[in-house]
């Protein structure tokens, strides 16, 4: 205790910067959140019952999770494997693919919206080859998917990437001198290691893919009870000023988001105590 | 660089074969590297063609004009005056949250880190739905605000509230690792020789994180130019008045002006462009320095 009292008093500026980042965080979104759930406690339970089940909206949060869940796979498999690529082999121009990982996380998203409808749509670049096959990627559910996968791409791939690159090959030396095949030492010493951080960018993926709004509503097309993303119905409420029935829905994505963050916070713990 | 195992790779044919061991055959990584490129054409490579594809397919002087209409040029003025409002505040607060978190110990600072990163996991239409429900012509405060002539919402004040919330913890998620990472020796040598607080955040700190501050404003900066959702909820929509870049990106592509939507979106791409480069440079430089350190 007397230690930390002596440390206090050599470093200044305790007191001025715990109170400024609380105060701004009080005010910019602690305090709006908080009053945001005092609102919905306004609303009668049924009230909030029979808005957040409404047809409509239950066949939202099917395309939602269902699609963020879908999505996150997919980033999962191919995550893990761009990461592999990227840490292990050397081809040309890796340093220019390692850096455009990060495109889907700095690119605006309404930008990367009307660039991947456009892409997709049965006259775009893609979608034309994939309309032969009779693929239809705009306006279905496959689009939906498609955006989510693009916005969750980097989370897998830069939670495995660094895990990768501090993995002995040691390990898999001795794994190998001890008689196991490649397939085996993958299995029993590389996927034990990689485990909590494939969860980790798992479960980041799909926490983003969830809340996320500006790159699905271009290819969705926004069908009723078809390509119908729940934050789009929760800006529809808003937009005609049915204010209970967006804050009882919003409430729900938020308990889903909390939910979410205490899941990924339990697992970076948990990998950082294995991994120490 | 002559590692030891490349020596040994090229001499000994023992460790070749130990070599061999721990990677896969040639035909396997050529696969595999085929399928993770031709997914990252797919996702990363053709939207960004596209974009810039549309943007520029009928000449620089249609993109000039999509670019310099006064609708457009609203837009860009908007989102430039919300960024200096925003990426300041949430500089000083990540600077400020750095500090006292990689420089003191305090009970509830791990709860204090994972706060920092809520506003992460909410939806960013949920963002813009919160200060409609505060601030909106039927919401809590809506009556007393319009009572004294004041708007929050449709108007300049909620959109910089929603994106200051959005962006809040990019700069202080790339600084407190950082600064933790370097701890406080420097510092506290600084102070016992005499220095006061503001030098020596001047002098020792600033230069360390120097780096790691640049990238978390520049990526900052690109969030809130291009935050979309919550905008969408708050701002209405009014062109010339409270649409920003995406928003009039949205409101042209809508009205099948695809062209001026992407000359538009170009403007925002080439700022993320700039983003990941500058990432990239920062780590490029970080592994060189480690490196250096290690030899």
């Amino acid at each position: 205790m007397s230690i930390t009292l002596v440390k206090r008093r050599v470093i200044p500026g305790f007191g001025l910067t715990i109170g400024f980042t609380l105060l701004y965080m009080g005010l910019v979104f602690l305090i709006p959140v908080g009053a945001f759930l005092l609102y919905t406690t306004t609303m009668s339970w049924e009230a909030f019952w029979s808005a957040v089940t409404q047809r409509q909206v239950v066949a939202s949060y099917k395309l939602s999770f269902g699609g963020s869940l879908i999505a996150a796979s997919i980033n999962l498999v191919f995550g893990t494997l761009v990461a592999w690529v990227l840490v292990r082999y050397r081809f040309p121009g890796k340093r220019f693919v390692d850096a455009l990982v990060d495109l889907p996380f700095a690119l605006p998203t309404a930008v990367a919206g009307i660039a991947l409808v456009t892409l997709y749509a049965s006259t775009g670049w893609v979608g034309q080859y994939l309309d032969i096959f009779g693929i239809r990627v705009a306006y279905t559910q496959l689009g939906v998917v498609l955006a989510l996968t693009y916005i969750g791409l980097p989370f897998v791939v830069r939670t495995v990437q660094p895990v990768l690159e501090d993995l002995e090959t040691e390990l898999e030396e001795a794994s190998a001198s001890l008689g196991a095949d490649r397939l085996t030492t993958i299995r029993h010493v590389i996927f034990p290691a990689l485990f909590p951080a494939l969860l980790t960018g798992y479960a980041l993926a799909f926490a983003r893919a969830l809340g996320e709004y500006g790159s699905v509503v271009f290819i969705s097309g926004n069908l009723p009870f078809r390509t119908e993303i729940t934050p789009l119905l929760i800006v529809a409420k808003a937009e005609q000023y049915d204010y209970h029935g967006a804050a009882a829905i919003g409430t729900v994505m938020l308990v889903a988001a909390f939910l979410m963050l205490l899941i990924i916070n339990g697992l970076q713990w948990w990998a950082s105590r294995r991994h120490g | 660089m002559i590692t030891p195992s490349t020596v040994i790779d090229t001499n000994d044919t023992i460790a070749k074969r130990w070599r061999r061991a721990t990677e896969e055959p040639v035909w396997i990584r050529i696969t595999l590297i085929t399928i993770a490129l031709t997914f990252l054409t797919l996702f990363l490579v053709l939207p960004l063609t596209v974009v810039l594809y549309g943007a520029f397919e009928h000449g620089i002087g249609v993109w000039y004009a999509a670019v310099s209409d006064p609708d457009a040029l609203s837009a860009i003025r908007l989102t430039l005056l919300i960024v200096a409002i925003v990426v300041p505040l949430n500089t000083l607060f990540g600077v400020a949250a750095a500090w006292s978190i990689a420089k003191f110990e305090f009970r509830g600072k791990s709860i204090l880190i994972s706060l920092i990163d809520m506003p992460f996991a909410i939806s960013p239409v949920v963002v813009g739905l919160i200060f409609v429900i505060l601030f909106g012509s039927q919401g809590w405060l809506g009556p007393w605000l319009s009572s004294n002539d004041m708007r929050i919402i449709f108007a300049v004040p909620g959109i910089v509230i929603v994106i200051a919330f959005g962006t809040l913890p990019f700069i202080a998620r790339e600084l407190i690792p950082l600064m933790q990472q370097q701890g406080k020796e420097e510092e506290e040598a600084s102070l016992t020789l005499g220095a006061n607080g503001w030098k020596t955040f001047w002098y020792v700190t600033l230069p360390n994180i120097k780096w790691g501050l640049i990238y978390g404003i520049i990526l900052c900066n690109a969030r809130a130019m291009g935050e979309f959702g919550a905008v969408a909820v708050v701002s209405g929509r009014i062109r010339g008045e409270t649409n920003t870049m995406p928003l009039h990106i949205e409101v042209l592509y809508n009205e099948y002006m695809f062209t001026a939507a992407f000359a538009v979106s170009s403007l925002l791409t080439g700022l993320a462009l700039v983003t990941i480069a500058i990432k990239s440079a920062v780590e490029w430089n970080d592994e060189r320095r480690q490196r250096i350190a290690a030899a």
